[in-house]
């Protein structure tokens, strides 16, 4: 046998392999630059018409202090948070990204974003404190500047409420009787469907209620996925699944667009976004639906918790940190800045000055028939509970789709798909080498 | 897909002179095949069906009519398609036409030359290279994206279509096929022969061996063409720039705006159906190749 022969060509190879390595490694370059001349900075967002407000930058306050923004648009989403951490381990991150609230301690646990408490400390009181937690994580840092947020409503349609004999439930135990009634009046209708499709639904009614799924002491993390409060809201929509008083196909598929375009699902727990979706989902009921508060859990409560909404952040892979972070300030707190972005972009910012002016003097298109609309979500908007987010949300949220999709179409026990959230969310935070106490 | 439909044809044809026992056990044999590519036919044509319909729809329509019922708003699609952010879909569009056709081209030239040199030399270590070849067609692609992001890093080449199109060019699977092919199309006879009339080996094999192997490296071009077309988690990877996105990444971005803008399903679904127009006219075009394939391969057995 050729042995000797082969080992050599072995050897040969890893030389080979060894000498690619040291000449890629000469190819890459340090370009870190002195602060004081033209600075460029890109910029990764999905955020649609953010080039535009990114030109109010760049012919404005970023002439001045000759800081030039470049937007690359990207997908949002979990996978992008991927894309970010991939970058960042070849040191190539971008100098500004937009992360959800979520993600922030995944790309933290990353070490992917700066801490800018010393450049941005100053816009804290333009948020309401709930928003702002979310971008310390609970420490002295700042790791984000809170650009849009979503805080819960109820949506419901106004007409066949009224066609039925329904009142808007203002307690959770209000909203079951709600449904069962329109079951019995009409058995072919729901009231609403849940939805295993999009975890933020159910994360967000669990921190109505007061879950706090991720904490610290110490150095150790501790995960209550499946603490009282978020067992009470299992409970409760496993039970109205399982009765069969609401639908429980998931949200933004084609059947779920024609139940909401149809009249068949007459109402939607979502956020301050829903008019955006319903606009596309449901084009035939405009100026039907009307939006509420979100049910509570007592008569004396006025919370609600949130879905969606993100931030701008800086990465540690940034030369011009302090540039970054003074372009991540001006964007979420300027007047003309937020109003461009809520124009062009159609968020809801997280700036509360910004909640009643300009672009939401008016209330959506899609909801003519409620002027009000903006008012009353900048006063729910204010009772937002805060978040506790972990450094896996990503494999939480999977789980709760595996497990409560499946235990919504078999109609099962949902306190047990909980329990699988947890032990799953548990696992993976041991396998990455978090301490996790119990 | 169509190379499939070739291979599933080929034992059918083999099949034939067996059967010719009597003409109703012959029908009976066909119809359990007949149905089960009809079926095959119906299962893989008709997602095809509906973005075809789907794209004919206005937003108003897409979801509250018939599924298959055509709708009235295609003009107005292709109108809204061009006219979103500066026609950036045909910027798109043109990427990826230059991220596989050149990306298929430079990868059908390495496997001929690769498939060619393991067929016809002798040379050591041509099993264990060839051993390495195969691991390479196991693995799939997806599972080195990351790894030749942070190569690719290393030597400031990401975020440029180079990143694209280098870790397209080495394809396992056409070096593979051109191997094979060229042991099968190319007798060792014909290369003796150029040698001994004293050809250059240059000149074998461009001048004797590339013209038998063509039928083979157009299957190449189309398997490389296809997938780098298809490709998504690569460019995904290497791109941050969306003027040099290719059109699967493009969509994926009119899809996932963010919770607060509607995801653009009407643009998506036409972006989609004009998208896959290239690839049904390039199989069409190359068609023939693949006749004159079948063809020489009856005639050698």
């Amino acid at each position: 046998m050729p042995h000797t022969k082969r080992r050599r060509l072995v050897t040969s190879a890893l030389a080979v392999a060894l000498g690619a390595t040291t000449l890629a490694a000469c190819g890459s370059g340090d370009d870190s630059k002195s602060e004081s001349g033209p600075v460029s900075l890109t910029y990764w967002t999905w955020t649609p018409g953010m080039d535009k407000v990114v030109d109010l930058w760049n012919k404005g306050p970023g002439k001045k202090d000759r800081i030039t923004v470049t937007v690359k648009k990207q997908a949002s989403g979990d996978t992008l948070v991927t894309k970010i951490l991939t970058a960042h381990k070849a040191k190539k991150a971008p100098d500004l990204v937009q992360a959800e609230y979520q993600a922030l301690p995944t790309l933290v646990s990353n070490d992917a974003l700066a801490d800018i408490s010393k450049e941005v400390g100053d816009v804290k009181g333009k948020f309401a404190d709930g928003v702002w937690q979310q971008t310390t994580l609970g420490t002295n840092a700042v790791y984000a500047v809170p650009q849009d947020i979503g805080p819960m409503m109820f949506y419901y349609r106004a007409d066949l409420f009224k066609k039925y004999g329904l009142k808007v439930p203002t307690t959770w135990q209000q909203f079951a009787e709600t449904a069962r009634a329109l079951k019995k009046q009409a058995p072919d209708k729901y009231l609403t469907t849940f939805s295993a499709n999009d975890s933020g639904l159910f994360a967000g009614l669990a921190q109505q209620a007061g879950a706090t799924w991720w904490t610290t002491s110490g150095d150790k993390w501790k995960v209550a996925i499946d603490d009282a409060a978020t067992r009470k809201v299992a409970t409760f929509w496993g039970g109205l699944v399982k009765d069969g008083v609401i639908d429980n196909q998931p949200m933004y598929q084609p059947a779920w667009n024609k139940a909401m375009n149809t009249g068949q699902e007459i109402g939607w727990v979502s956020a301050v976004w829903a008019p955006g979706t319903l606009t596309t989902a449901a084009p035939d009921t405009k100026g039907k639906w009307a939006m509420a508060p979100l049910p509570q859990w007592s008569e004396d409560q006025d919370v609600t918790g949130s879905w969606g909404g993100s931030s701008t952040a800086v990465t540690t892979d940034s030369a011009h940190k302090e540039a970054a972070a003074e372009f991540a300030a001006w964007l979420n707190t300027d007047h003309d800045a937020l109003n461009a972005l809520a124009t062009d972009g159609g968020i809801y910012p997280a700036s509360t000055s910004a909640q009643l002016s300009g672009a939401f003097s008016n209330p959506p298109a899609f909801f003519s028939n409620q002027p009000d609309f903006y008012t009353k979500a900048a006063g729910i908007a204010k009772t937002t509970v805060p978040s506790a987010w972990g450094p896996n949300v990503n494999v939480a949220y999977a789980s709760f789709n595996d497990a409560f999709g499946a235990a919504a179409k078999d109609k099962s026990d949902f306190g047990a798909a909980l329990k699988k959230m947890q032990d799953a969310t548990v696992a993976d935070m041991k396998k990455q080498g978090f301490g996790v106490s119990r | 897909m169509s190379t499939l439909a070739v291979r599933k044809a080929a034992p059918a044809a083999g099949t034939t002179p067996g059967a010719a026992q009597g003409p109703p056990l012959r029908r009976r044999i066909a119809l359990v095949p007949t149905i089960t590519l009809l079926i095959g036919a119906v299962y893989t044509l008709l997602p095809v069906a509906w973005v075809v319909i789907a794209s004919t729809k206005s937003g108003h329509e897409l979801f509250s009519t018939f599924t298959f019922l055509p709708g009235t708003g295609f003009t107005q699609n292709i109108k809204d398609l061009n006219a979103y952010r500066g026609g950036i879909y045909w910027q798109w569009m043109g990427n990826s036409a230059l991220y596989a056709g050149l990306g298929a081209l430079l990868s059908t030239a390495v496997s001929a030359f690769g498939g060619y040199a393991l067929a016809t030399y002798r040379f050591t270590g041509r099993e264990a290279m060839f051993n390495v070849l195969l691991a390479g067609v196991l693995m799939p692609p997806v599972i080195l994206a990351v790894p030749q992001y942070l190569l690719l890093a290393k030597a400031d080449l990401t975020d440029s279509c180079l990143s694209v199109l280098l870790p397209q060019i080495l394809s396992p699977y056409g070096v593979y096929l051109s191997r094979i092919y060229a042991a099968a199309a190319v007798p060792a006879d014909v290369v003796e022969a150029g040698r001994m009339d004293g050809a250059s080996e240059w000149r074998i094999f461009t001048r004797i061996a590339l013209p038998m192997m063509i039928p083979g490296m157009v299957t190449v071009f189309l398997f490389q063409f296809v997938a780098v077309w298809n490709n998504f988690l690569l460019p995904y990877i290497m791109l941050s720039d969306d003027e040099k996105f290719p059109l699967t990444l493009g969509l994926y971005t009119l899809l996932e705006q963010g919770s607060n803008t509607p995801a653009l399903y009407t643009l998506v679904i036409t972006g989609a159906f004009l998208a896959v127009l290239p690839l049904i006219a390039l199989f069409l075009v190359i068609q023939r190749f693949w006749s004159l394939d079948l063809l020489s391969g009856a005639v050698k057995s």
